[in-house]
């Protein structure tokens, strides 16, 4: 059986909102042409959305809007959005906008038999028809409820009214005050089953989150988390934070990390761009100074980078670095490099992560700093803040932006493993610590871990110096790991040892040549005495001979005299 | 929306039924007052059909000749609704003598519109 494709008229039409997250939440929008619930307690921003959507509607999408409010007066909404930039008095001269206020009060109004509320419908359908209106915002219709008693007209009357706006096609926002136990008060997500989204204004530890949820969103996929906003001056933004998905591209060109012999240890080039980099260390192991250099070769490179830090002011910061040899507020006032300082308890985390993104979106710079990530678990228990790093890891890594997070390690823990449970999800991993030895402190850098390249194992002492910081190659010999003065002062006992060494050799090569000498002396004298003896050998022979040669003589004389003559042979 | 039709028993909304005397603000109510009774409906609906006889049924029991009762169609004056604060349908607005009192239903119970209109202080005299 083949199916037919589906329609376009069959699929469900969204209307954007234009609040900044909402709209990728719902996947498009709200659903066009019906009504939504967002529900809430009280300050959680349910008016604000309302209006935010309708002035949206209006200056974006060319969508006039109509508000009906039972609360506020058109005045004190007016003011309340003037604060987050929005003219509404211009757009309501401009006819893009109406708002009209529903006063009700139970000791004005005397009920006496049957009623409607068709007097709401022609108020409504009024302002409709005059704007042309795709837009209505009913905020809190449940106002309604303490107004007039009849509940049961009321109730009728409310759903008639729904479906009323539904048959006009009119997209609508109606506010709901959250109730014991169910989403409203007045149970209105009966009335209203398209979509309802709840906003939650959550205290924990004395901070304040902010929070929305799509509860429902009928014929539409939704993101189901609890998503966290914001109202701030730029109005409603929502931050679909866990909407981030992980087909994020890789880039595979490297960024130095601003300290050459680091570069060295990571397989000669540094850091891949867009990864995200721990470095973790225990106090005063200069993690901080380490994340200057990476900024100050940012900035130097002529790209952005952004200094989030939770512990020292941008001031100290730029103070401290100078110190060392680096000048960071040369980069500042260029605008390459930005600072963010903050407490981490002056906002829940949620609150951070928002504050981040928005920041980040603002000043697009392609490494961002955090200094440090664990001092953020103030803001909030240890399983929220893994939670938001995870999330500003996936967020910075989808923007191809450089993470450089400081991890503070407590004293005593084991340190290959960071508090957030950072270390699976990082790239690179640098690790910093110090060894005590030999009465001093010494700093010890290592690559825990580098995904995708062939890094060193060696551990590197590590130097804070005037021009920056230094990486020596530590002492592994025999004697262990040594650094510092220990490493000095075994460098020094191995020069002498090897000069010790060198000075027996020559001393051996001088004797060896001693003996040579006397040796040959001694063949010399040898062949001396030999000589003297070759020499009386003949001086005796050549005497014996002439010896022999005289007696022949004697003796030939003789034979003559004897003469015997022929008998001597001659 | 409901059938548009003219509101009952009156040629067009806002013709004076009566006048008598001048409403005096702030002043407690007297027999001297002159009334002036705004009744807002939409269309010719029992419910507005019903609201304006048992008004008028009270008016000319206890108001006979100072009194005048205003109708408005908000189907035709749609425009209307907002100056007034209209919910609910239909309403019976007292614009004098002030203060301004409101009434919404059928005006079913008689006896509880008297109360509601400051009527019974004249009922017993």
């Amino acid at each position: 059986m083949r199916h037919a494709p589906i329609a376009s008229s069959d699929v469900l039409k969204k209307i954007p909102t234009g609040i900044a997250g909402l709209d990728e939440i719902t996947g498009g929008g709200l659903p066009a042409g019906r009504p939504t619930l967002v529900c809430g307690s009280a300050g959680c921003g349910k008016s604000l959305l309302g209006v935010e959507f309708l002035i949206r509607g209006a200056l974006e999408f060319s969508e006039p809007g109509v508000l009906m409010t039972f609360e506020e007066s058109a005045d004190d909404i007016k003011k309340n959005v003037a604060s987050l930039g929005f003219n509404v008095t211009e757009l309501v001269a401009k006819k893009k906008l109406i708002i009209d206020q529903v006063r009700v009060e139970r000791n004005e109004i005397e009920e006496n038999g049957e009623y409607d509320l068709e007097g709401l419908f022609i108020r409504l359908g009024h302002a409709i028809d005059s704007l042309k209106a795709r837009r209505v915002v009913l905020d809190t219709i449940e106002t309604l409820f303490s107004g007039l008693s009849n509940q049961a007209i009321l109730r009728s009357e409310l759903r008639r009214l729904f479906g009323w706006l539904k048959e006009r096609g009119m997209t609508t926002i109606i506010t709901g005050e959250r109730g014991d136990g169910t989403l409203t008060r007045q149970g209105l997500e009966e009335y209203v089953s398209d979509c309802v989204i709840l906003l939650d204004h959550r205290v924990n530890g004395q901070i304040s989150t902010r929070r929305l949820r799509v509860v429902k969103y009928r014929g539409s996929t939704h993101g189901t988390n609890e998503y966290p906003f914001l109202i701030d001056e730029k109005g409603f933004s929502v931050l679909p934070i866990t909407v981030t998905s992980m087909d994020y591209k890789v880039s595979s060109e490297r960024v130095p990390s601003g300290i050459p012999a680091l570069d060295e240890m990571l397989g000669g080039k540094g850091f891949y761009r867009g990864s995200a980099i721990l470095l973790s260390g225990t106090a005063g192991t200069g993690k901080t100074s380490m994340a200057a250099h990476l900024a100050e070769a940012t900035c130097r490179r002529g790209e952005r980078c952004m200094f989030f830090s939770f512990e020292e002011s941008p001031a100290q910061i730029m103070r401290n670095m100078r110190e060392i040899g680096l000048d960071l507020q040369k980069h500042v006032r260029k605008g390459f490099l930005q600072f963010q300082s903050a407490r981490p308890t002056v906002h829940g985390l949620e609150m951070h992560l928002v504050r981040m993104h928005k920041m980040i979106a603002q000043f697009n710079p392609s490494t961002v700093l955090v200094d440090p990530v664990s001092n953020l678990q103030k803001a909030g228990s240890l399983d929220d803040s893994t939670n938001m790093l995870i999330r500003l890891v996936d967020f910075l890594r989808q923007k191809n932006i450089t993470a450089f997070l400081i991890s503070l390690s407590s004293g005593g823990k084991f340190l290959e493993a960071t508090d957030e449970g950072l270390s699976s999800m990082v790239d690179t991993w640098l690790l910093l610590r110090d060894i005590e030895a030999g009465g001093e402190r010494n700093r010890l850098l290592y690559v825990l871990k580098a995904r995708g390249m062939a890094h060193s194992n060696q551990v590197r002492e590590f130097l804070i110096t005037a021009k920056g910081i230094q990486l020596v190659g530590a002492y592994l010999g025999s004697a262990g790991v040594l650094t510092g003065s220990a490493r000095l002062s075994q460098e020094a006992r191995e020069l002498a040892e090897r000069q010790a060494a060198t000075d027996e050799l020559k001393r051996k090569q001088l004797a060896l040549n001693h003996r040579q000498k006397s040796i040959e002396a001694q063949i010399a004298a040898l062949r001396a005495g030999w000589q003297l003896e070759q020499e009386e050998f003949a001086r005796i022979l050549a005497g014996t001979k002439q010896r022999e040669h005289q007696t022949e003589l004697e003796r030939a004389a003789m034979a003559k005299s004897r003469r015997v003559g022929n008998l001597i042979q001659k | 929306m409901k059938t548009q039709t003219r509101p009952p028993a009156k040629k067009s909304g806002g013709k004076k039924m009566s006048v008598a005397g001048n409403g005096k603000p702030g002043a407690k109510i007297t027999a001297a007052d002159s009334w002036n009774l705004r009744l807002y409906v939409a269309g010719q609906t029992p419910k507005s059909l019903a609201a304006f006889s048992n008004l008028k049924r009270l008016c000319e029991e206890h108001l006979a000749g100072r009194y005048q009762i205003e109708i408005i169609d908000l189907v035709k004056q749609p425009h209307l609704a907002q100056g007034d604060q209209i919910v609910a349908l239909p309403t019976l607005v007292r614009k004098l003598p002030e203060p301004i009192k409101r009434i919404i239903g059928d005006l079913s119970n008689l006896e509880r519109v008297k109360i509601g209109l400051d009527l019974q202080l004249f009922i017993q005299k």
